[in-house]
């Protein structure tokens, strides 16, 4: 997947940009973290409705807490991939599945470090068949793709990503996904489809990495998870098979 | 100042199928053989954990760690080349076994057109026929003469199929029997069989059945666990060069393996090999090995960037088409395909092998007139059932969103009632795709990256379109009752997943001014220095490449031996 983004496509106006930036304070470690509104927006408490708190069966889950993002982040995350795969009557979402905290582990290890892709200077804005070119790593872009649906948010609604009805975030994410929203920071098509392929990850990767709470995303769909042979079915028409996970393989 | 070894026999650098082949068979006669693999070492153990589509298909756990190299790329040569930062088209192997141990398992022949390309397309439609720029070129070696180690090398893997109706002439029959059949596959049987193709089973190398070869070697047969395509095998079921050939170099005695030993340099002095360079990856020192015969089975880019970094050989120039050390460089063209939706059918499509499926060759090679058609070549059409893990498999109807409610739907209710059918269309080389260094990019201990030059053209576009028709046709035979099929190739875009099926670089033939290599692999230029792989390939067939590198390896492994006694050029 592409998560392509243009710092150098418009040189000229990201240095005016970064200059008014620049002037106005708000630039932080040499990285312009301004949407059309800069960074002015403080965090605010935010009410989310996501109740992700409980894990397996109603048991304290000690692997739901956060090692990456802030607890105002975890929210915009956990409520944008929920209106990537919205809860219906026949099958959970993904705040449900646990895909935010999937995410926030995940940028915390050596893919939010993009630790296997090759980083080495120098930088040039490429051609869309040559993929990403930037200089930022995923969860850099991560904070300030959060930061900017944030602003765009207070910008077209004037409240936070959280506090907007699910129609209206729809609109934020489709508006990112479509750019139609012109940031200076990180491609907001880019920023959108890094959060789809991430959410598509953590509602179906095993349960081990936070994600796929239960085997609830594989139960969904009927995907059987970790079998160890499908010899006696192969040649059968559809079957359901109750999946299982890795852990069953300690 | 490099530490310097005592001299063995030959000196292998890259331990995949090509170096795992000929380590196997030059012990076998008993010579000392060094084996230098950069990655680490890799047993049938470490797949206790292996069904995990997230650690290994898509954060690639078995894949080269492109921090520390990768290649850089441009459409054409106006463009500035750029590094491939992230895993798109192709997976890169690493590590021992290299690119066999996560490779699918498809196993096949090329046919006796492809050896003889130019000729007999010339014969049977005129020199027209191939465009001003398709440098295609007959391969130095000739259907009938490379059959006899296609078996070898199906012997050894043990490779599961039936006869291919319109397949070349075999010495045998495959040792073992095909894979089972699921009710997709014979569902595109009948359906082909109705349209008049001659369709059969995928040839495999996950073993259909428990399998002794004759190395002694036994297998587990497959249990269909959809975990092959970028996983090891933790049955051993599959082949791969660590089950198989890797053991065997092992048992003489005679096989020096060494892991985390990246080879940096051919050393040569007056026109011969004298050893390599590598260094040590864990301590970062540099070893010189020497050796009487040195032999390049490091993958198609790492055999060029060999190669251009230690001055061996006439590199490519494209501007004249002189030179061949990065020329012909080709690829796959697997984008012709056809998704079905059906309404009422369901089928299990979460389980699967890598090579398990049905396919036809009723449209590869010349096997159909192309009097009227704006390309030559063609591919094999298949249904493959490679198990669709989740992560990758959301298959959604055309124009539909591509998130929120809809796509919920949609993706849930389509994943076990969608089939898919695909062409593997060949790919033919043209004057301005090519290898060469890259004069910005670095890898870790700062030498030059390969620079691939490489875009789709009209032959490939013609090609694509062709064989999305005839999937689409198939489908509708089948009973599909929505059918998307590719409407437009579109360019080379390296992001996207396509095949790991590069080819060319160091290309085999007749003649010294238009090959780098001849049909015994052995450089023209440097007669104790023999280059293996797809790298060998002229151009890339309507077929996966491992049978035929295989098949090579074993030719340039009997021209070692060859060498090792009489020395001189062997072609």
């Amino acid at each position: 997947m592409t998560e392509d983004n243009h710092l150098d496509k418009e040189e000229k106006e990201r240095l005016s940009r970064r200059k008014f930036i620049k002037n106005s304070g708000i630039a932080v470690g040499g990285l312009a973290v301004g949407g059309a509104l800069g960074s002015v927006i403080p965090w605010k408490k935010e009410t989310g409705n996501q109740g992700i708190e409980k894990g397996a069966k109603g048991e304290k889950n000690y692997n739901q807490a956060l090692m990456n993002f802030t607890q105002a982040e975890f929210k915009v995350i956990d409520a944008a991939t929920e209106r990537i795969f919205p809860k219906d009557d026949k099958a959970p979402g993904a705040s449900d599945l646990g895909v935010a905290f999937y995410i926030d582990h995940q940028l915390a290890g050596s893919y939010g470090f993009n630790a296997r892709d090759y980083m080495e200077a120098p930088f040039f804005h490429g051609e869309e068949v040559q993929g990403y070119q930037g200089r930022m790593k995923r969860r850099e872009i991560f904070k300030i793709g959060i930061r900017e649906l944030q602003n765009y948010s207070h910008e077209k609604f004037d409240k936070g990503f959280t506090e907007l009805e699910a129609d209206q975030q729809d609109e934020i994410l489709k508006d990112f996904a479509e750019d139609n929203v012109n940031l200076s920071t990180v491609s907001a098509s880019g920023f959108f489809n890094l959060l789809r392929s991430v959410t598509l990850e953590g509602l179906y990767s095993d349960p081990l990495y936070g994600g796929n709470v239960d085997m609830d995303g594989w139960k969904m769909r009927n995907y059987p998870g970790n079998q160890m042979s499908y010899k006696d079915i192969i040649e059968k028409d559809f079957q359901e098979i109750e999946p299982t996970s890795l852990q069953d393989h300690m | 100042m490099a530490k310097k070894l005592p001299k063995v026999d030959v000196v292998i650098a890259g331990v995949g199928w090509a170096g795992g082949i000929i380590a196997a068979e030059l012990t076998k006669k008993g010579l000392n053989v060094v084996g230098l693999e950069r990655g680490e070492e890799r047993n049938t153990e470490d797949y206790f954990m292996v069904h995990d589509e997230l650690r290994y298909a898509i954060r690639g756990e078995l894949f080269q760690d492109l921090s520390k190299e990768t290649i850089t790329f441009r459409s054409n040569e106006k463009m500035r080349a750029l590094p491939m930062r992230q895993y798109g088209s192709f997976l890169l192997g690493s590590g021992l076994g290299g690119a066999g141990v996560h490779w699918n398992g498809q196993t096949f022949r090329f046919l006796p057109y492809d050896f003889e390309i130019r000729s007999q397309t010339i014969d049977r439609y005129g020199k027209d026929k191939i465009p001003a720029d398709m440098t295609i070129q007959d391969w130095g070696i000739t259907y009938d003469e490379l059959e006899p180690y296609f078996d070898t090398f199906e012997k050894m893997a043990g490779i599961s199929g039936e006869e291919n109706p319109l397949g070349p002439k075999r010495s045998d029959k495959y040792p073992t029997g095909p894979m089972l059949q699921s009710p997709q596959m014979k569902l595109f049987k009948k359906a082909a069989e109705k349209l008049g193709y001659h369709p059969y089973t995928i040839p495999s190398a996950n073993l259909s059945e428990a399998y002794e070869n004759p190395d002694g070697i036994s297998r587990a047969a497959c249990e269909y666990c959809s975990f092959c395509e970028r996983f090891g095998c933790e049955y051993g079921a599959k082949a791969d060069p660590v089950v198989t050939v890797i053991p065997v170099a092992k048992k003489t005695g005679k096989f020096d393996l060494r892991t985390h030993s990246w080879v940096r340099r051919v050393l040569h002095k007056d026109g011969k090999a004298t050893g390599v360079l590598y260094t040590d990856v864990t301590t970062g020192e540099e070893i010189e090995q020497p050796a009487d015969m040195v032999v390049l089975t490091s993958y198609v880019f790492n055999n060029v960037k060999l190669l251009l970094n230690s001055d061996i050989g006439r590199p490519y120039d494209s501007a004249t088409g002189k030179g061949s050390i990065g020329k012909n460089y080709a690829y796959q063209v697997e984008k012709g395909d056809a998704t079905g939706y059906f309404k009422n059918k369901k089928f299990n499509n979460f389980a699967g092998a890598g090579a398990l499926g049905m396919t036809l060759d009723d449209f590869n090679g010349d096997n159909f007139d192309h009097s009227d058609l704006n390309f030559i070549h063609g591919g094999y059409l298949a249904m493959g059932q490679t198990g669709a893990r989740p992560i990758q498999n959301n298959p959604i109807p055309a124009g539909s969103p591509t998130w929120g409610k809809e796509f919920k739907e949609n993706s849930l209710n389509y994943i076990n009632q969608t089939l898919s059918v695909y062409g593997m269309g060949a790919s033919m080389p043209y004057q301005h795709h090519y290898l060469d260094l890259d004069p910005i990019y670095k890898d870790t201990f700062g030498d030059p990256l390969i620079r691939m030059t490489y875009d789709f053209k009209e032959q490939d576009r013609e090609l694509a379109k062709f064989t999305a028709k005839k999937s689409r046709e198939i489908l509708e035979e089948m009973g599909a009752d929505h059918i998307d099929s590719m409407d437009e190739l579109g360019p080379y875009n390296i992001t996207t997943y396509q095949s790991t099926h590069n080819t060319g670089g160091v290309i085999m033939g007749a003649d010294p001014d238009t090959s780098a290599v001849n049909n015994y692999l052995q450089m023209w230029d440097m007669e104790n220095l023999f280059v293996v792989g797809a790298s060998a390939f002229a151009h890339n067939s309507g077929y996966n490449p491992t049978g035929t590198v295989g098949a090579l390896a074993y030719r340039a492994a009997e021209g070692m031996l060859k060498y090792s006694k009489d020395g001189g050029l062997l072609a």
